[in-house]
């Protein structure tokens, strides 16, 4: 009999009975290391909290846990460590806001002059660690190549302060600095810094992207990115009930969302080229992502209807144009991954 | 104490004190729900969980869950019109699941290993009769001879089987399947007395020293309509013809046959009228189409093997072989009025398929026993006004198909023990129905149906050879993968996944799941990414 590699649940699902451990996620694994350890004071449905225990819990497997990781401030480093508590189950280590990178590639060099180039280096922030204020940090740590795996957790704003706009906010986003009022409510159009294509322009060896809506692909992602030595980014969508005015059962459908109107496209590129694009399995309306976030609300009326279609319009033609930019439809109705085998290859 | 390093006042603690329990208003639960395809099914199988056990390939497992409920699972395979694949839940997300070529697998297998039945319970001494062994009787049988108790089966034909032996066409129904899954309950102890026809129940129970009975005698008797000037010769009840057909020496019918009627056993009868010779065979009915009570599969079968089809047709004479019909059309109701139009049509033989209904010769030496129409009436434990004395299949108001007969045999056994235990029938409480809105689709990859070969329409017409064959292994196990496990937990680990709390615990590797409720901070993502709705959020009380 032919082998049948088709499981109920296809791969989607964290685990499967049917398939054999080694082909099951990290996380599926009763004995994964749980990097970030429960009793954490994270909001409820924190997307953050979730994206990082699964990118470390895979770095960890990656390494055998031989792995360090430097955390800017935000967010994940103030829930996880008010003194003297630690939710960290890895070497864990915090500085600055902005130093990060710095830090990061400071622990690598004492590492390799120690002879311990076995043990890893992983650096970690939110977006307003890496997309601004970090920034060049991390530019210099590509430059130079440094072994470090980058991981930055967007959120999409400076969450640990209370939600003010930063360079990956996106447009017509209510923030506490961008608020809907006025003719044009919310974040301006046009503004803004696409961090993964800014990476990429370094030419460094890997640069993916990844949401807590797809653990499959993030995890593969983390293991690739393991495998390579010098500079490597990953830039992972990680929902904010909070700051995003969704509710907490909807972390991973929001992701998910902005993942299949093309708002938010999911990649991998090798040296400054994407290599291999995870195609739209179902196509959705922007608008049914903007409709479950409260920072979107203002374009709406109470009742439900559009209120501001122009902008609705102007949203949903940035998700055509990154949908067009990466083929994410290309391949779209080719069958779904099977087992927990790797995305579809793009054509380039 | 611990010297600390400089500048350190306190030890390193871990998160793990902080008990986020205390955050939360609503609690997720595990539950289990209903799923539509066991909720549809009128023999009451656990349809779900067998094809779980079948998913990893442990067929027996999964026969055993069947035979559980259900003693004929190659039987039902076949002839079962599967009301679970309507109701399946999958057919909103691209197709059904194929729930009845996967009995047929898992009962061709049972057959062709030889897989037996468990043993039955130790001698309860008490004697049961059964009247009939169709699928009802034998069903009861099954159960009651599990159950303990001593089985007799009284049948009146020579052959054991009722409608799977004398009314189903070996074309959808193998008499060897047939004989097989009889086989094996009489391998259990059970009695079958065939040429026995019980006239005197009374007498019958008596003289056996049976202490219960249940009458599962079906509805035999073709019903009859005048038609003026009818050539009696001519025409024939569509059970004789059918029940004929089985004979080794098949009977020649002419080459113009018109069957009249609308219901499954039209359909029958119009094909096997194909198979017997004849050239051109037509179905009139009275309605449309989609009033036609034959399942819709028997019709496509029928249209497939070159059977015609006349709607709106009433035969209102019969005058040498040459038939007249009005032509009728559907008032506001839906009920069809003459029209007053009338054309002719040629016909060597005509089939009447206008229903069926019980030979109840049984119950009239039984007054007590209310008779309501043409059936007998029941409790809803299946028990006449006679105590006792139980019945269901087609002789009892409802479905008239093999597999509600089924359903009221296991039903009508269960009581049966607790009678003659004197305790109330067992009634367990259903769990609310899984619906589709609870499921969570993304986690399901497409795949449509897998299809079961079918022969040739065009050798189908001059041979009885089985028309749809079985699956082979590999399709039946991607078929069983298919199913989305409405309601009910199926080890995907998704909550264990999505908790960024890490409040899922395994329970045991491949048994569930428990919350850590110190910790969980009642979020509802387990809930919102499970994708079959086994998790629930509850308010917690404060
Ligand atoms: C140099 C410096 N400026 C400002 C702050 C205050 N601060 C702490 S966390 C934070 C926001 C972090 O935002 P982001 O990096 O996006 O992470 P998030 O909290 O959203 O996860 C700010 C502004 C600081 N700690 N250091
Ligand atoms: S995901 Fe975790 S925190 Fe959220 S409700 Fe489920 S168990 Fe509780
Ligand atoms: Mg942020």
């Amino acid at each position: 009999m032919a082998p049948v590699r088709f499981y109920q649940v296809g791969s989607f699902a964290v685990g499967n009975r049917l398939v054999d451990r080694s082909e099951r996620t990290v996380q599926s694994d009763a004995g994964r290391s749980n990097s970030l350890t429960s009793g954490h004071r994270a909001c409820q449905g924190c997307g953050e909290a979730l994206g990082a225990r699964y990118a470390l819990d895979a770095a960890m497997r990656a390494t055998g846990g031989r792995l360090v990781a430097v955390n800017a401030t935000g967010c994940l480093e103030v829930f996880s460590t008010p003194y003297p508590e630690t939710s960290w189950q890895i070497a864990w280590l915090h500085s600055l806001f902005a130093n990060a990178p710095a830090v990061a590639t400071g622990v690598a060099a004492a590492l390799r002059v120690k002879g311990r180039s076995d043990i890893r280096v992983v650096s970690q922030a939110g977006d307003g660690g890496a997309v601004d204020i970090g920034f060049g940090c991390l530019s210099g740590m590509f430059e130079r190549n440094d072994d470090v795996l980058f991981i930055c957790y967007d959120n999409e704003a400076y969450m640990n302060t209370g939600v003010q706009r930063s360079g990956a906010t996106p447009p017509a986003a209510r923030t506490a600095t961008t608020e809907a009022v006025g003719p044009h409510p919310g974040n301006v159009f046009g503004q803004g810094k696409n961090l993964p294509e800014i990476a990429m322009a370094h030419r460094i060896p890997y640069v993916a992207t990844a949401t807590v809506a797809d653990l499959h692909d993030l995890e593969d992602k983390v293991s690739r990115a393991m495998a390579v030595h010098g500079s490597r980014y990953l830039h992972i969508l990680v929902p904010c009930p909070l700051g995003w005015g969704s509710a907490s059962s909807d972390t991973v459908r929001v992701a998910r969302l902005a993942t299949q109107t093309g708002l938010f496209p999911v990649f991998e590129a090798e040296r400054g080229r994407v290599v291999r694009v995870t195609p739209i399995r179902r196509l959705a309306p922007v608008e049914d992502y903007l409709r479950i976030q409260g920072r979107f609300r203002h374009l709406f009326d109470p009742e439900g209807a559009v209120a501001q279609p122009g902008v609705v319009a102007a949203l949903q033609s940035m998700a055509d144009a990154t949908i067009a930019r990466y083929g994410l439809l290309a391949g779209a109705e080719a069958e779904p991954r099977q087992g927990t085998g790797t995305g579809t290859e793009a054509a380039s | 104490m611990k010297e600390l390093p400089f500048a350190i006042t306190l030890e390193v603690g871990s998160s793990l004190a902080n008990r986020t329990g205390s955050w939360r208003v609503e609690r997720p639960v595990y539950v289990d729900r209903l799923p539509p395809c066991n909720d549809a099914c009128p023999a009451g199988e656990n349809i779900q969980q067998w094809l779980y056990l079948a998913e990893d390939g442990s067929y027996e497992a999964a026969w055993r869950r069947i035979m559980a409920e259900n003693p004929l699972p190659a039987v039902m395979g076949r002839a079962c019109f599967h009301p679970c694949e309507t109701a399946c839940n999958r057919a909103q997300v691209d197709e059904a699941v194929g729930i009845n070529e996967l009995e047929r697998f898992l009962g061709d297998r049972a057959l062709a290993e030889g897989w037996a039945v468990a043993a039955p319970e130790p001698a309860s001494g008490s004697r049961v009769l059964v009247v009939g062994s169709g699928p009802g009787g034998l069903s009861a049988a099954y159960h009651l001879r599990l159950l303990g108790h001593d089985v007799v089966v009284a049948e009146s034909s020579p052959e054991p089987g009722g409608m799977m032996r004398y009314g189903i066409p070996t074309y959808r129904l193998p008499r060897h399947i047939v004989h097989g899954e009889i086989r094996r309950i009489q391998a259990l102890g059970v009695t079958i007395e065939c040429g026995r026809r019980v006239d005197d129940l009374d007498a019958a129970m008596e003289d056996g020293h049976f202490d219960a009975a249940f009458l599962a005698i079906g509805a035999q008797r073709s019903k009859h309509i005048d038609i003026p000037a009818g050539d009696s010769a001519r025409m024939v009840s569509a059970l004789d013809l059918l029940h004929r057909a089985q004979e080794p020496d098949r009977p020649s019918i002419g080459r113009r046959v018109v069957v009249y009627g609308g219901g499954d056993t039209a359909m029958d009868a119009a094909r096997t009228a194909r198979r017997l010779g004849a050239a051109d065979a037509v179905v009139v009915y009275r309605r449309t189409r989609d009033r036609m009570p034959a399942h819709e599969e028997e019709l496509r079968d029928a249209v497939e093997e070159g059977v015609r089809l006349k709607w709106l047709s009433t035969i209102v004479g019969d005058e040498d072989g040459s038939l007249t019909i009005e032509r009728m059309a559907l008032d506001d109701h839906g009920f069809p009025q003459p029209t007053g139009e009338f054309e002719t049509l040629e016909a060597d033989a005509l089939v009447l398929a206008v229903g069926q209904a019980a030979d109840l010769t049984l119950v009239r030496s039984l007054p007590e026993i209310a008779v309501h129409g043409e059936v007998i009436e029941v409790g809803p434990d299946m028990m006449t006004a006679r105590p006792g004395v139980f019945a269901g299949g087609d002789v009892v108001a409802g479905a008239r198909t093999l597999t509600d007969a089924v359903g009221h045999g296991k039903k009508a056994a269960r009581a049966i023990d607790a009678w003659l235990r004197g305790e109330a029938p067992a009634s367990g409480a259903r769990h609310a129905l899984a619906g589709f809105d609870r499921l969570n689709t993304w986690y399901y990859a497409d795949a449509p149906q897998a299809q079961r070969p079918r022969l040739d329409a065009a050798r189908r017409a001059s041979t009885f050879d089985e028309v749809v064959a079985g699956l082979d292994e590999s399709t039946a196990l991607f078929e069983a993968r298919r199913c989305l496990s409405c309601g009910n937990c199926f080890q995907c680990d998704n909550c264990f996944g999505v908790c960024p709390d890490n409040a899922v615990l395994k329970v045991e590797e491949g048994h569930g799941y428990s919350f850590d409720y110190d910790f969980c901070k009642g979020c509802g993502l387990c809930v919102q990414e499970c994708p079959c709705g086994a998790i629930e959020m509850v308010p917690e009380e404060i």
